[in-house]
């Protein structure tokens, strides 16, 4: 990598943001070469966003602070540059790819750059033509971010800093809001752009395994504002450091580790497609497949929520469910998948009584649910919003979980008991007295489940219950959801997540279209090439490791794999 | 989704004059019309913006909602004038023709004529209220307010609006739908007071994610150099032309003209019963 120079340089840097009492980098050192692919991986409060920051220049432009050390662009160094010159040479697509969108416009957000710099036409309309279609979105350019996917989005934020030259490309959590094939168009897209523009690119993200969907030359794994590793791919996946810092290993990885092999880096695990496995490890997955027993099927329960022939057009005409047909037993945990727009948020809020279906009927432990307003369907099927700060308006915990015990006329003296009870049982008893605003995301998430679970409904419909978590706080959510789910609730999960369907959701119910397309286990549906397509999913990497080791049913290799690890978790 | 514009793209000499300038031909139509009762000039303005209506290619089914919703307001408009000051055109006219029927609420020419004059009004601004709304492509409304002379901090906030207006519109529907599902009622069965209560429950939590947007928001203008020169080009924009500046001349001597027929009248008023 002789010709390789260095773009971006960080040394001994340190970060301490004013408003905080310690810094949030520590002796930062690190290079980024021309050219080069890096991810910067990391659990949630390890200082990644920070880096980014430094990286794209809103620190010390945006948010202030104390720093210390050096970053360099281009051998400049960059507290010396305004952000305006920084932006020329990094370009960075945030996380939220819609409200990054600040264009009416896809033509117009694409511009934005280039009508900052005062860029006159004819050049204006010919940049913006050609990073369109080095995105391939040319064909949307008059459209709005309303009528565009999370993925067409994201290519929108990409051609709006492709229009410039830049020697940084900086993705921040590439994937969070994207579907598993939008997901790995998106790892794909970003090769070509670099091979395109031959920039640096620097991936904040904490989904391993689909990042390494494409080839990244290094891992940077950071922890409490420090490198941990600076290493390549094969290197850091051999070593146990990624479990140990709350990153999810690649599943593949997981499975041969619990049959027993030791990863090493010649074995070039980096992608289930390169991994090379000897005779001996293949014998040894295919022991531990045989050795390792079946979960026994739990026991069938009554039908709780029945629904026939349920169709739903809005009032401009799309029809966004058509002729849905399914039951969802007591006590189970499944969870709803599907691209953007193909109609399961649409069903839960047909459940919930949010929308009214044109034809179908609903019902619930045989009471019809028509006969139900919104609020009495509420005392039976609970609905959790994405984003909690969009369902809390008190000022402290105690008062938002016993909101709905209050409009409900529920005596003063049986509220108490019940809102301490669902405190007690969402892990927020520590936290009775305190103020809304002083706690995590993941908390808040709690305490929008605890005012949900305080109505006692029999059944949860939760809308991505783990969007934008690390896996630490994702497993603490989701372990959380379980031990719900084993005392009798009923819970149903809206998502784009694979790992979270396949670990903990028994049955995935897909639907596209409008349609469901496929009610199996999730195991199933997840290695099955045409739902697969259909749904916009992906196929899981244990799918491909029980072909590539000959096991005789790489289905039930699957299966064993998720009653394994429940079983671990328990 | 129901925002501030309603851009209907069917090319017309209407659609080809820049968003400034039918903003301020807006403005200023109205404020002639506004500003004179002289009932030649109002039927004049009636005939005129009826006109353009035509020039412009919209068709009545594309405005029929907010025709609908102004011919409502303007008929309540009409009768409550009609209760609350029934002999106000006999003052303004100085004479009095009833035509049947005695007492305060007979009614006379000089009412009739006075609420025609009003009704004229609406005749000639609502048109052209349409018009703008109709056919403003919002995305070059922003870069011909800057044009105009307006901050292009200022103009460019107002495209923002129009971008996040939708977006937060069905934020408030969806955060409304999970607060009534914890049984914050809504519907009109709950008395005003506990309703406006029930709104503010509604409100934070939107307020909240609204804050959380603006940040998102500002970074990602501050990376792509919002803010960076004095000026900016606009992708959307488009030059003033001789039909733009023909028509604000036009509008402005229309002012001119109501202050005429105003000074001619003696006042603003145009009084047949003389």
């Amino acid at each position: 990598m002789a010709d390789r120079e260095p773009i971006l340089r960080f040394e001994n840097f340190s970060f301490q943001y004013n408003s905080q009492a310690e810094p949030t980098l520590f002796n930062i050192d690190l290079t980024v070469h021309r050219g080069e692919k890096i991810l910067i991986a990391g659990p949630s409060g390890c200082g990644k966003s920070t880096l980014a920051h430094c990286i794209n220049g809103l620190i010390p432009f945006s948010y202030r602070g104390e720093m210390s050390g050096s970053v360099t662009l281009g051998g400049k160094e960059t507290r010396e540059m305004s952000i305006f010159e920084i932006s020329r040479s990094v370009g960075t697509v945030l996380q939220d790819s819609d409200g990054q969108f600040v264009g009416l416009t896809v033509a117009e957000d694409i511009a934005f750059a280039l009508e900052n710099d005062c860029v006159t036409d004819p050049e204006l309309h010919e940049r913006v033509a050609a990073a369109a279609k080095l995105v391939d979105v040319q064909d949307h350019l008059s459209h709005a971010p309303s009528d565009l996917s999370g993925g067409q989005k994201q290519r929108v934020s990409l051609a709006g800093v492709l229009v410039d030259d830049v020697d940084v490309l900086l993705f921040d959590e590439p994937l969070a809001n994207l579907d598993p094939a939008a997901g790995k168009q998106a790892m794909e897209l970003i090769d070509r752009m670099q091979q395109a523009t031959g920039a640096a690119v620097v991936i904040i993200e904490h989904r391993l395994e689909d990042v390494l969907h494409r080839e990244v030359d290094r891992i940077v794994l950071m922890h409490e504002g420090r490198i941990l590793a600076d290493q390549t791919p094969d290197e850091l996946l051999s070593g146990g450091l990624l479990a140990e810092n709350g990153i999810r290993e690649p599943l593949y990885v997981t499975a041969l580790r619990y049959a027993g092999v030791a990863i090493t880096p010649d074995m070039e695990p980096r992608s289930i497609r390169t991994v090379a496995l000897s005779e001996e490890t293949k014998e040894k997955v295919r022991a531990w497949f045989r050795s390792t027993p079946p979960a026994p099927l739990p026991p069938e329960q009554p039908e709780l929520l029945e629904v026939k022939d349920l169709s739903f057009t809005y009032a401009n005409g799309f029809p966004a469910l058509q002729d849905v047909t399914v039951s969802i037993r007591r006590g189970e945990l499944t969870a709803i998948v599907g691209t953007n727009g193909a109609g399961k948020t649409t069903f839960s809020k047909v459940v919930c009584g949010f929308e009214t279906q044109q034809e179908g009927t609903l019902s619930l432990a045989g009471q019809d649910l028509m006969e139900l307003s919104i609020k009495e369907r509420a005392d039976h099927i609970g609905y959790v919003m994405q984003n909690p700060n969009q369902m809390i308006s008190k000022v402290q915990i105690f008062d938002e979980v016993a909101l709905g015990l209050q409009t409900r006329g529920v005596p003063e003296e049986e509220i108490r008991p019940r809102v301490e009870d669902a405190l007690r049982v969402c892990g927020l008893w520590p936290f009775r007295s305190w103020p809304v605003s002083a706690l995590s995301f993941g908390q808040k998430k709690r305490v929008t489940i605890a005012s949900i679970l305080v109505l006692e409904p029999e059944m949860i419909i939760l809308d991505e219950p783990t969007a934008g978590q690390d896996y630490r706080h994702y497993t603490d959510i989701m372990e959380f959801l379980t031990r719900l789910n084993r005392r009798g609730i009923t819970i149903c999960m809206i998502t784009h997540d694979m790992h979270l369907m396949l670990e903990y959701a028994r049955r995935a119910i897909v639907f596209s279209h409008g349609r469901i397309i496929a009610d199996d286990t999730c195991a199933n549906v997840l290695t099955n090439p045409e739902i697969i397509s259909r749904a916009s999913l992906k196929e899981t990497s244990l799918y491909e490791l029980a072909v590539k080791c000959g096991v005789d049913s790489p289905r039930a290799f699957v299966q064993r794999f998720i009653d394994y690890e429940e079983a671990a978790r328990k | 989704m129901t925002n501030l514009f309603n851009y209907i793209d069917r090319p017309s000499p209407i659609h080809r004059l820049t968003g400034a300038t039918k903003f301020a031909c807006l403005l200023l139509w109205s404020f002639a019309a506004m500003s004179t009762y002289d009932t030649r000039m109002l039927l004049g303005l009636v005939a005129l913006s009826f006109l353009l209506f035509r020039v412009s290619r919209l068709r009545l089914t594309d405005v029929r909602f907010m025709l609908g919703l102004t011919a409502g307001f303007l008929a309540l408009n009409t009768v409550l004038l009609y209760l609350f000051s029934p002999r106000h055109g006999v003052e303004i006219y100085g004479s009095c023709h009833v035509l049947f029927g005695t007492g305060r609420y007979a009614p006379t020419k000089e009412q009739l004529f006075f609420q025609f004059n009003y009704i004229l009004k609406y005749f000639s601004t609502i048109p052209m209220v349409l018009l703008f709304v109709c056919t403003t492509n919002p995305s070059e409304f922003a870069a011909s307010l800057n044009k105009l002379g307006v901050k292009y901090s200022v103009a460019y906030s107002v495209a923002l609006a129009l971008r996040y207006i939708p977006d937060v519109q069905q934020e408030y529907r969806d955060i409304s739908l999970a607060q009534q599902a914890r049984g914050i009622e809504m519907s009109r069965k709950a008395s005003l007071g506990s309703r406006l209560r029930s709104v503010s429950s509604i409100l934070i939590p939107l307020i909240l994610s609204s804050m959380e947007k603006v940040e998102v928001i500002s970074n990602a203008m501050e990376l792509r150099c919002f803010g960076k020169n004095k000026t900016r080009t606009w992708y959307m924009g488009r030059p003033f032309r001789a039909a733009d500046i023909a028509s604000m001349v036009f509008c402005a001597l229309l002012i001119v003209l109501a202050f005429v027929c105003n000074h001619l009248n003696g006042s603003r008023f145009y009084n047949p019963f003389l």
